[in-house]
């Protein structure tokens, strides 16, 4: 999603990257003098550090563009109720220039994705405020780290309830409402302000999304509702299934969601075989992937990101889990609609790093 | 005493106390201290290892479900990476402490 957001960005001049620049450092600073403010009471909540860096190879219907880029993340515990925690994305786009021309133009970006402080204030419920990524469908908030994501393209629907920036400013309410053996359900509701700030841009809506679990079957159930309270007021549905057979490493996801001019939904599956030797054989890294996706546009209105035609994609993934944290990340995708079928060939290397911003306590 | 203490303490008490008793098989009280040391030996065993299978549940069930495990981390985060998973998986308190156990046995 971050991915796709910045890379669907206009090409800015260099006075504008600087000023966004300085604006990140500023944010940067600022929760760095808040973390290092901070006393900590347990040897356990040293502040983190944590995120991805990838080096992707992408090439859409012809046209390659290589992106080196990172995504830090710091994590740092006041007290003991309150976390501050922070996503930034870092990258470079190169493309090769045409015409004949030899070289590569490039482009970069820098900012902040979400900051959000939490409060721990009831066993189940934590209060959020700042900008937070919008807990529509899964995708955004649970799926969209490039450490994460299986394949390097979010989904087509991903923009569909999230508001085009897929943060929001102002705060949320989410937590456990109830976690039984048999079951479990968690909610999460919010409300955003409007927002033209350079790193925290939002717009004005709320939503809320609710999920149940049932760790029999591992089988997840969610529900999403949101609204756009300012311009169209549109309404955007959204609804998740997520089944992983018990004692497999089979995973099924897939999310449907429908906005006021276009609807759609993707299923992906992904399987590691444990027979030959567990998942860390050489075979059991290996992590076939299989996602079909499809957009319908329920107007000829376009304001909610997603094709402007129906479009039909099927995704198929081959990753590679090698040791410590790396994994590469290679798919190929057949895109079909009446504006023309493409091909989509990426590769990537992804490596997931985690330690404490400082050494800390001994235990 | 933390949990911890009380089973260092136990575990002192289960590698010396039985060769004592044997000693002084005719102890009444050596006997008596033997049993009540081999009774609470499997209870606190069976506690931990239940605390470990809730926070292997609970772990299994929430953080795997998005993500794979990192391969090992610093003790000094877990905490952190605790509270971070209950605000971004929706973890009750009582999972988020069964959780840390678990990273903390």
């Amino acid at each position: 999603m971050q991915v796709a957001i910045v890379a669907a960005m206009p090409n800015p001049n260099m006075s504008l990257s600087l000023f966004k620049m300085a604006r990140s450092a500023r944010s940067a600073i600022f929760a760095l003098a808040i973390i290092c403010a901070a006393q900590y009471g347990h040897a356990q909540d040293t502040p983190l550090i944590s995120g991805g860096v990838a080096f992707l190879h992408n090439t859409n219907g012809g046209n390659t563009s290589y992106q080196p880029i990172i995504e830090p993340l710091i994590a740092a515990p006041l007290g003991d109720h309150f976390l501050i925690e922070s996503r930034a994305a870092l990258l470079e786009n190169f493309a090769p220039k045409g015409n004949g021309q030899s070289g590569y133009d490039h482009t970069h970006f820098a900012g902040l994705t979400y900051l959000q402080a939490d409060y721990l204030a009831l066993p189940h419920l934590t209060i959020v405020g700042g900008s937070f990524l919008l807990p529509f469908n899964t995708y955004n908030d649970r799926l969209s780290p490039v450490w994460i994501s299986n394949f390097q393209d979010g989904p087509l629907i991903a923009a569909l309830g999230t508001m085009s920036s897929g943060t929001g400013v102002g705060g949320m309410l989410r937590g456990s409402a109830i976690s039984r053996r048999k079951y479990s359900v968690d909610y999460a509701t919010w409300f955003s302000a409007r927002s033209g700030n350079e790193q925290f841009n939002s717009k004005r809506s709320t939503g809320v999304r609710t999920s149940l679990y049932l760790p029999d079957s591992r089988l997840e159930i969610g529900l999403s509702y949101d609204r756009l309270l300012q311009g169209s007021g549109e309404n955007f549905y959204g609804a998740h299934v997520w089944w992983e057979p018990k004692n497999t490493a089979f995973r099924l996801r897939s999310e449907f969601a429908r906005g006021h001019h276009a609807q759609g939904y993707w299923i992906e599956a992904d399987y590691r075989t444990q027979a030959f030797g567990g998942l860390n054989s050489w075979i059991g890294r290996f992590e076939p992937l299989f996602r079909m996706q499809q957009t319908f546009r329920r107007d000829t209105i376009v304001s909610d990101g997603l094709p402007l035609v129906n479009t039909q994609r099927a995704d198929f993934g081959l990753d590679y889990n090698l040791p410590h944290n790396t994994r590469i990340l290679t798919s190929y995708s057949r895109q079909f609609s009446s504006s023309g079928n493409t091909n989509i060939w990426e590769t990537g290397i992804a490596y997931r790093f985690l330690f404490p911003a400082w050494k800390g306590k001994s235990q | 005493m933390s949990q911890r203490n009380f089973l260092v303490a136990l575990a002192i008490c289960v590698l010396f106390i039985p060769p004592s008793a044997a000693l002084q098989a005719q102890s009444q009280a050596g006997a008596k201290s033997t049993r009540q040391a081999n009774k609470k030996q499997p209870t606190a065993m069976h506690n931990q290892q239940q605390h470990e299978n809730e926070g292997e549940r609970i772990f299994k069930q929430n953080c795997s479900r998005c993500h794979t495990a990192p391969e090992g981390f610093s003790p000094n985060i877990s905490g952190t990476i605790v509270r971070h998973m209950r605000v971004r998986a929706s973890l009750s308190q009582h999972d988020a402490q069964e959780l840390l156990r678990f990273f903390n046995p």
